[in-house]
């Protein structure tokens, strides 16, 4: 069985990730504990809500570490999601400036509109342009349509970090991947079939 | 590009999904499992839920009802109705919304807003704004599902509301609402215009053309509509087949 840790840290929508784990054949586990993180195959970090209050809440329930354990000594598959790709970064700047979890490098940045009549959240579905090829999409076509709901985005300091863009306000990045982390500003599990076949690719991981 | 969302609304009262004329007469349309699964495989951008005696009834939204069908979802959702607290949109959130709607305490506890904006970011704060156009051509929101007048002016509550840290506007007429007569695309342009957050045009849909002008010249970033999904042969898909030939990029 594929055990899923989903990390509750008090912010967001968990429940639909579990939902969307199960219907992928995961096993998942809604948890803010360090031992569960320890005994699953692979880490969700989800999430909707502001940088501060998502890291303070991490640091709080004292994870941060084992969080680092997994993914970089260990190497289990990570996904962070919305808030929760985000919290990835060096640091965010959304309710002050808040150090993230460092594991790939950038800050998180209020998109800034580039035009008249361009709206800030970017709500609703876009294209997501896969720059390499990478197993989370296997069998999703480049371009196709995800759901996005999010003021920031992060801003990656190194190119090679960068798996997506999307075009709102110039191209933002919509995915990031450094081995075996992967980060989605999109919400995989609010993307009907095409977001389940990513979830399912993530399992294969 | 984004693209244009087509939102069908779902209303609940009295334990079941109802679709009125002007916020009255109400009738039943049908259950609301039934119809989340219709939705879901016909693959709905979004769907809006709004549970319109809540606040009425003096009521918190039914959290358990909302935890049951939006884990059916694996759609995005906006569940409304009853919200009066920061602990209310955080446990909405949980159970699997995306986006909280707030009307009534928008007005009567902006402080609210502001915290609940803060703390779950803006994207997930979405106001709900009902208003009515009096006989002399003056506009005014009206809170506790219509009943309540507010001698609010909609454009400036819609910017005060932006200011609290709101992400979005569901912008409702309640003159146009079920009549299917065509949106107030007038208001809802000046709104668009005087806001940098989306809009979401509601209230009146009759046509696929009403969509294509409250989009066109309403600037509207999607579009809700109820009573031509409940009452006629339209679908949202066949919405998108028509705007997509008009040129609004949608997906299909």
């Amino acid at each position: 069985m594929k055990k899923v840790a989903i990390i509750d840290y008090a912010m967001g929508n968990l429940d639909s990730v579990a939902r969307a784990i199960e219907e992928c054949r995961g096993e998942p586990v809604i948890t803010g504990r360090a031992e569960d993180l320890k005994e699953a195959n692979y880490i969700i970090l989800p999430g909707v809500g502001a940088f501060g209050d998502g890291m303070r809440n991490i640091r709080e329930l004292g994870l941060e570490q084992t969080i680092k354990e997994e993914v970089l000594q260990k190497e289990i598959p990570f996904l962070g999601i919305c808030l929760g790709m985000q919290l990835l970064a060096s640091r965010g700047y959304e309710d002050g400036e808040t150090a993230g979890l460092d594991l790939i490098p950038g800050e998180v940045v209020r998109f800034e509109p580039d035009g008249p009549g361009v709206k800030v959240p970017h709500i609703g579905w876009n294209e997501v342009v896969l720059k390499r090829p990478h197993p989370l999409f296997r069998n999703i076509p480049s371009e196709k349509d995800f759901y996005f709901v999010h003021s920031y985005h992060f801003a990656c300091k190194n190119r090679e970090d960068i798996l997506c863009l999307t075009p709102y306000c110039g191209n933002f990045v919509s995915a990031v991947n450094r081995k075996n982390v992967i980060g989605v500003q999109f919400h995989p599990e609010k993307s009907l079939q095409l977001g389940l076949k990513l979830l399912s690719n993530f399992l294969s991981l | 590009m984004i693209k244009t969302r087509i939102i069908p609304i779902l209303l609940y009262k009295n334990f079941t999904l109802v679709k009125g004329v002007r916020f009255d007469s109400w009738r039943r349309v049908g259950s609301l499992l039934q119809a989340i699964k219709v939705y879901r495989l016909r693959e709905v951008d979004e769907l809006i839920f709004l549970d319109i005696s809540a606040t009425q009834e003096g009521r918190s939204p039914d959290f358990r009802l909302v935890d049951d069908f939006a884990d059916e979802c694996l759609m995005p959702l906006t569940v409304g109705g009853g919200v009066r607290k920061v602990e209310d949109v955080k446990t909405l959130l949980r159970c699997g919304a995306d986006k909280v709607a707030i009307n009534s305490a928008a007005f009567e506890e902006p402080e609210m807003i502001r915290e609940a904006a803060r703390k779950f970011g803006s994207q997930c704060i979405v106001i709900s704004i009902d208003f009515k156009r009096s006989a002399d051509g003056k506009h005014e929101v009206f809170i506790h599902s219509g009943t309540k007048p507010t001698g609010k002016e909609p454009i400036l509550f819609a910017k005060e509301v932006e200011q609290l840290g709101a992400g979005e506007i569901l912008l409702t007429s309640i003159d146009r609402d079920g009549t299917m007569e065509g949106y107030d695309t007038e208001l809802i342009q000046a709104v668009a215009d005087a806001v940098s957050i989306p809009v979401i045009a509601s209230g009146g849909a009759g046509s696929y053309d009403h969509m294509l002008e409250v989009l066109v010249k309403g600037k509207a970033s999607a579009v809700a509509a109820a009573s031509i999904y409940h009452f006629t042969q339209m679908t949202p898909l066949e919405t998108k087949h028509f705007l997509r030939e008009k040129g609004i990029q949608v997906r299909i």
